[in-house]
């Protein structure tokens, strides 16, 4: 399958901060297993990046965090060469960025990758519009078009009718729209995100990460998210790399690090995150072990449950679309011939991309397992009380 | 034991005599060149203000400043113009503001480059910015004696040693601005696929814009003073006023002269000002 592809390749990367003999003796010490200290101390140089070793996937959000020097933007950088790797290579599609020349990197950051920055980078002198243009006008579209473009880009991260303003007459998330829109007008393949939210107020963040999470639905980019704060973190990645001193400590999908982290620092670093907050249904629901469809005869369902010694049944059509559920004491008296008589219809689906803390209200309210689905309303799984007080805990 | 030993005396004044010397006789064609441009270029411009209408002086003078200040500022600024006139200065303040002129554009024209030489290139740098800081604390008269020795007596030597007295704020500035543009911004600037050129172009200079302007502003002032002691190579205008007044000793018409410097001075500072606060508004804001 193409899409398992790893898209971004990174191998055994190594990014040291220094030039000439010192770095030479640097890497001689690093590759001696010198610690980050150990090798500043002795010759001046700083290590940014130690043995990086991953990939990402096409269509991922991939999300670095980590304290603040612990060599994330270093990393990041080097995926568009505003850092050169001193050692190791990223090969994006195919291609390895550190051996590029400057003709093909400048295509590379032209049509393949974006940049969003932190304090949003942007041109003071220039409109909202001419800044959203920037990326298209170095690389030579027409002047129409790239109005055009960039007028799409705008309208996407909801700043229309704001064009012909300039940076300083904007508020901070609206600034980094501007970035953003930057970044997609020029249609890249990965967006590079280097702590693009960590300016802005809390509350301007959430809005933020719940747009660039909707915005996943219409661009389909490979992102690159860069953040200190792993509640974001995990709001956003569909896996996570945590960094440590330039190396990565713990990779995986978010739930990964509650189940096995890797070791006391990380059980640190996520000692704090609101679980509620930051896993989704998906990813604690439990399968259905049986479920029926309208027509199941009523006594085949009643001896099914009691077989399985549970007192409830989530009803789907034949498409596993959600339909509502049947309780073992209704199948268990009543005459009805069939299941779809005594549906009951009083229990709202949970959306499985949803964050869980909804979830707790919802479970105290209602008796039985919550239903869990997909955009199309198909039935993908059930979570009840111990399952969520398991997440939580 | 009290008197410096005869012994330690060492002058350094024969090195620039010779110098001086062989620049004069293996270079004389190159003076002449840009002594023929300097003089046809002062020609050109003093023909050109002489052409424009005295009112029509100060009633520029006068919307410009309502422009960028208000009615009380352009006033002020108007009639301090008129003033000039009122002098019987007219002429001298054409003249002057005709070497201003030309030194601020030769000022631009190689100040700007270097500038930016000296921003992206370290070597550059590290020679310059001694170079730049004795010129700024050399005497000004020290530049009189090369402008008069490579270009004699009048107009050009003036103009000469005006431009080298007035350029480094100009390359100063437009070092700072350019180095001084947020890091963030250069690099989203290359992170979008910006060639050299077009970093220059779209994002450094305009970035700098409001750097280079009070730069601009500074080179101008510098011009102004400079060009009231030029008076001593033979330059006209209102220094030559001053120089007259001085050798007569007519404090009167010293003084008179003495403000029409001021007033222009003051002229000239504030529209450059006002220009470039009027640039600001896109430009500078960083965030
Ligand atoms: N251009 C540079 N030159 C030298 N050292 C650098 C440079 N950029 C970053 N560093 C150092 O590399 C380390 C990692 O920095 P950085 O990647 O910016 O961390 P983070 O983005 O995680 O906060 C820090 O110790 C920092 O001082
Ligand atoms: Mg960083």
């Amino acid at each position: 399958m193409p899409n398992e592809q790893p898209y971004i390749r990174v191998d055994n990367l190594q990014l040291i901060f220094g030039k000439g003999k010192r770095l030479q003796q640097a890497q001689h010490l690093y590759n001696d297993g010198a610690t980050n200290a150990e090798i500043r101390e002795q010759t001046r140089c700083t290590v940014g990046v130690r043995y990086a070793d991953f990939h990402i996937k096409k269509g991922e959000t991939f999300v670095i965090v980590g304290l603040s020097g612990s060599g994330k933007s270093s990393l990041i950088r080097c995926f568009n060469r505003l850092n050169k790797a001193t050692g190791g290579s990223i090969t994006i599609d195919g291609m390895d960025v550190t051996k590029l020349d400057k003709k093909e990197l400048l295509e590379l950051r032209r049509n393949k990758i974006s940049m969003v920055f932190q304090s949003f980078g942007l041109l003071s002198h220039r409109t909202v519009l001419a800044n959203v243009e920037y990326g298209l006008e170095v690389k030579g579209i027409p002047n129409k078009d790239r109005d055009e473009m960039a007028k799409q880009a705008i309208e996407l991260v909801g700043l229309k009718g704001w064009e012909t303003y300039y940076p300083h007459q904007l508020s901070g998330g609206m600034k980094q729209r501007v970035g953003l829109a930057r970044a997609i007008a020029n249609d890249p393949d990965i967006l590079l995100m280097d702590e693009p939210y960590s300016a802005l107020d809390p509350l301007i963040r959430r809005e933020m990460q719940k747009e660039l999470l909707n915005l996943e639905d219409y661009i389909d980019k490979t992102i690159v998210f860069i953040t200190h704060d792993m509640n974001e973190a995990f709001r956003l990645g569909d896996r996570i790399a945590l960094m440590k001193d330039g190396e990565i400590v713990q990779l995986g999908k978010p739930a990964s690090f509650f189940e096995n982290p890797a070791n006391d620092y990380v059980r640190d670093f996520i000692a704090d995150v609101d679980k509620t907050q930051v896993l989704r249904a998906k990813q604690i629901m439990k399968e259905i072990p049986v479920s029926f469809t309208p027509d199941t005869p009523r006594t085949d369902a009643r001896d099914k449950l009691a077989e399985l010694e549970l007192d409830v049944a989530f009803v789907t059509d034949e498409e596993n679309h959600y339909l509502g559920y049947v309780t073992f004491e209704d199948l268990d008296v009543s005459r009805k011939m069939t299941v779809e008589k005594l549906l009951k219809t009083d229990l709202e689906p949970y959306y499985r991309q949803n964050f869980i803390k909804d979830l707790i209200s919802l479970l105290d309210e209602a008796d039985y397992d919550v239903p869990i689905v997909d955009s199309k309303n198909r039935l993908r799984g059930s979570i009840c009380h111990e399952v969520l007080l398991s997440a939580i805990s | 034991m009290l008197e410096y030993p005869d012994f330690l005396k060492f002058s350094i004044a024969p090195i620039f005599d010779v110098i001086v010397d062989w620049i004069l006789t293996n270079l004389s064609a190159l003076f002449d060149f840009i002594t023929l441009v300097i003089a046809n270029l002062f020609n050109g411009v003093e023909a050109a203000l002489s052409f424009v209408p005295w009112w029509l002086f100060v009633m520029i003078v006068f919307l410009l400043g309502k422009k960028y200040y208000d009615y009380k500022m352009a006033s002020l600024l108007g009639v301090m113009m008129f003033a000039i006139g009122m002098f019987d200065l007219w002429d001298s303040m054409i003249y002057t503001i005709a070497i201003v002129l030309i030194s601020v554009i030769v000022s631009l024209v190689v100040g700007l480059p270097v500038g930016i030489l000296m921003a992206k290139n370290e070597r550059i740098e590290q020679i310059l910015k001694p170079v730049l800081d004795a010129m700024q604390t050399m005497p000004s008269f020290v530049y009189l004696i090369p402008a008069v020795m490579l270009f004699g007596l009048g107009r050009v030597p003036a103009v000469f040693a005006t431009t080298i007295y007035a350029i480094p704020p100009l390359i100063r500035l437009t070092y700072l601005g350019i180095t001084g543009v947020d890091k963030e911004v250069i690099e989203a600037g290359k992170a979008y696929g910006s060639t050299p050129a077009q970093m220059l172009f779209k994002i450094e200079l305009p970035q700098a814009l409001a750097t280079i302007m009070t730069g601009v502003n500074q080179t101008t002032m510098m011009a102004m003073a400079m060009v009231v002691i030029s008076s001593m190579i033979g330059a006209e205008g209102i220094g030559e006023e001053v120089l007259i007044a001085i050798r007569r000793l007519e404090v009167g018409r010293g003084f008179q002269a003495g403000f029409a410097i001021v007033f222009l001075a003051i002229i000239l500072d504030r529209l450059l000002q006002g220009a470039a606060n009027s640039l600001e508004g896109g430009t500078v804001h960083a965030e």
